[in-house]
């Protein structure tokens, strides 16, 4: 096994997830199918590859810092669950 | 012939010549939508009136003398690109009622040049699926065969452009989701090199490998639809600046000086009979135009699934962190605490094979795994790169078959995600290498099921790829063929 349910259960609460007792038993099913497939990887010696995260290496693509039209509150909020006022609203925090 | 079955330059000329108007045009899709619809699927959202009115202003454009490119044509849009007014669910029921603020920078210059936009196409939800089905509202359908998937993710744009529901449509290609689409429902799909074409305002699947392609009937259409879309946007930072050609010079009959590189690795065991015929027919039509034709190799093909399933779903569990139920979209009203409403909108928001996707990629990026996983997933790519570049000094561009399968049925393998995942082998590469690809109607399976030819090319070459479909369109001649709706 690759991965077990208290592992699933584990990263679903990283990722904000609450997974039914069926669901927790498919996905750890199917995540572990997936992740013994992905281990093809480790056919293959990368140990002085570098990495690709972005096929351009694009980077640091700076611009001037000036104040531009932005979206107003109204239209802001217009997709807003719940809002007061000018602001989102959300459960109580503290 | 009615008028929705024209190809976008046919229908520009028309117009031009004053026998058709945007009006006539937008009023045949509807009227096609309206017929054949109910089987096709291909709409999440219809816009019937925004429709219309856009093509009175056409109309009144055209006469005014200020005929945009695609003034007055009607047009499809995958239901991730931000539509200013117009509902934008990503297929997915956390945005079922999401209405975007903003228009994305291709959609801003379509509505530039005058396209009239008539919906919003079905998709995988967040545009992760092969087949369309994980849409959380309607499932495509082929159009040549019922029962059977019209492909995803963008399988709405697909199946609506094939059955003539509308000119064209713009879809997203992650791993193949605009030429795998294409591929199985017998049309045009080009997904440009990374880059190319503004990603801003495209809702974010995996921010590494997402580009906007067109689906189209043609490659002229293909070439037309490109010179609008592609291009630097400093909204997008990843954009390129890079001169945008007029692609439609690229298409000349004969391919003289071509060399075409054929992948030993994409003609392997697993591969349908009938595909594999479809495509070396189309190399010996290439041929005859002039090709020259030289084998290649992509050694690392075979690690392309395990390297593009963990890297997409990594980069797609930090996209969609934002879908918390705080700004937009649905939320939980039942939750008490901030983290219940957290837990309760995603559980309850997302679909399954969404939460499948996040939770590999939150795993493969989670303390202690992340070496073993993303990391090497990164070095893997780095060598499906090389070995594009190297075939590249070989060859100008590769042809392979788009998927090992025609279209299968709606239904199946829906519990083995790993078995579908796989039927992808054919087009992640061009995704983790950022290269361009397209994929072109072959030829009919002995079933009736279409089947289509894949070429890619260098970064920035799609006048290549568009070049040599059309000398395909051109040597296959394959003709109108009825559809199964």
């Amino acid at each position: 096994m690759k991965i077990n349910k208290k592992q699933v259960e584990h990263v679903a609460h990283l990722a904000r997830l609450t997974l039914t007792e069926e669901e927790l038993e498919k996905m750890t099913g199917q995540l572990d199918n997936i992740l013994s497939y992905v281990d093809k990887l480790d056919e293959l010696d990368t140990d002085q590859v570098v990495a690709t995260s972005h096929v351009f290496s694009v980077c640091n693509a700076f611009r001037e810092d000036s104040v531009k039209e932005s979206l107003p509150p109204k239209e802001a909020l217009m997709n807003a669950p719940q809002e007061r006022g000018d602001m989102f609203q959300v459960p109580r925090i503290i | 012939m009615e008028p929705y079955e024209l190809t976008i330059t046919e229908a520009c000329e028309q117009m031009q010549e004053g026998n058709l108007s945007a009006m006539d045009l937008t009023r045949s899709c509807l009227a096609r939508i309206a017929g054949v619809e109910k089987d096709v699927q291909a709409f999440i959202t219809i816009d019937r009136d925004g429709a219309l009115q856009q093509a009175e202003v056409a109309d009144k454009k055209r006469k005014e003398g200020f005929a945009g490119r695609l003034c007055g044509i009607p047009l499809s849009l995958k239901d991730l690109l931000a539509t200013k007014g117009l509902k934008t669910t990503c297929g997915s029921k956390i945005l079922e009622n999401y209405v975007p603020p903003y228009d994305a920078t291709v959609v801003s210059k379509i509505r530039n040049e005058g396209a009239v936009i008539l919906g919003k196409a079905t998709m995988d939800e967040f545009a992760m699926g092969s087949t369309s089905e994980t849409c959380a509202f309607k499932i495509p359908q082929n159009p040549w065969k019922k029962g059977y998937v019209a492909g995803g993710s963008s399988g709405g744009s697909a199946a609506g452009v094939a059955s003539y529901e509308c000119f064209a449509s713009l879809g997203s290609d992650t791993g193949g989701s605009i030429r795998q689409p294409a591929s199985l429902c017998g049309i045009v799909g080009m997904k440009p090199t990374y880059g190319r074409v503004s990603r801003y305002g495209l809702t974010a699947f995996a921010s590494s490998l997402d580009q906007i392609g067109p689906l189209c009937r043609t490659v002229v259409d293909c070439a037309l639809l490109m010179n609008i879309i592609s291009g630097y946007d400093p909204m997008d930072s990843t954009s390129v600046k890079q001169v945008v050609p007029d692609y439609t010079s690229s298409l000349v009959d004969g391919l003289a000086g071509l060399r075409l590189g054929v992948p030993r690795e994409y003609f392997t065991a697993g591969l349908d009979g009938d595909v594999e015929k479809i495509v070396r027919n189309s190399i010996e039509v290439l041929k005859e135009r002039g090709a020259e034709v030289v084998e290649v190799t992509l050694p690392h093909t075979e690690y392309c699934v395990a390297v593009y399933y963990l890297i997409a779903p990594s980069e797609a569990c930090s996209n969609l962190a934002r879908y918390d139920g705080v700004h937009y979209g649905y939320r939980d009203m039942a939750a008490e605490t901030l983290l219940e409403m957290y837990k309760g909108t995603r559980s309850k928001g997302f679909g399954s094979e969404v939460k499948r996707r996040i939770l590999i990629g939150t795993y493969a990026l989670s303390s202690g795994y992340y070496d073993a996983y993303y990391k090497k997933a990164s070095q893997v790519r780095t060598l499906i790169l090389n070995d594009f570049k190297s075939a590249f000094e070989l060859c100008d561009v590769i042809i392979s078959p788009v998927t090992p399968t025609p279209a299968w049925r709606m239904g199946e393998n829906t519990d083995d995600p790993l078995s579908v995942y796989l039927s992808d082998i054919l087009t992640l590469s061009a995704n983790l290498a950022g290269v361009p690809g397209i994929s072109v109607p072959g030829g009919f399976t002995q079933n009736g099921l279409p089947v289509g030819v894949q070429i890619q090319g260098r970064h920035f070459q799609e006048d290549q790829l568009l070049r040599v479909g059309f000398n395909l369109e051109r040597g296959l001649q394959l003709g109108k063929r009825a559809l199964d709706i």
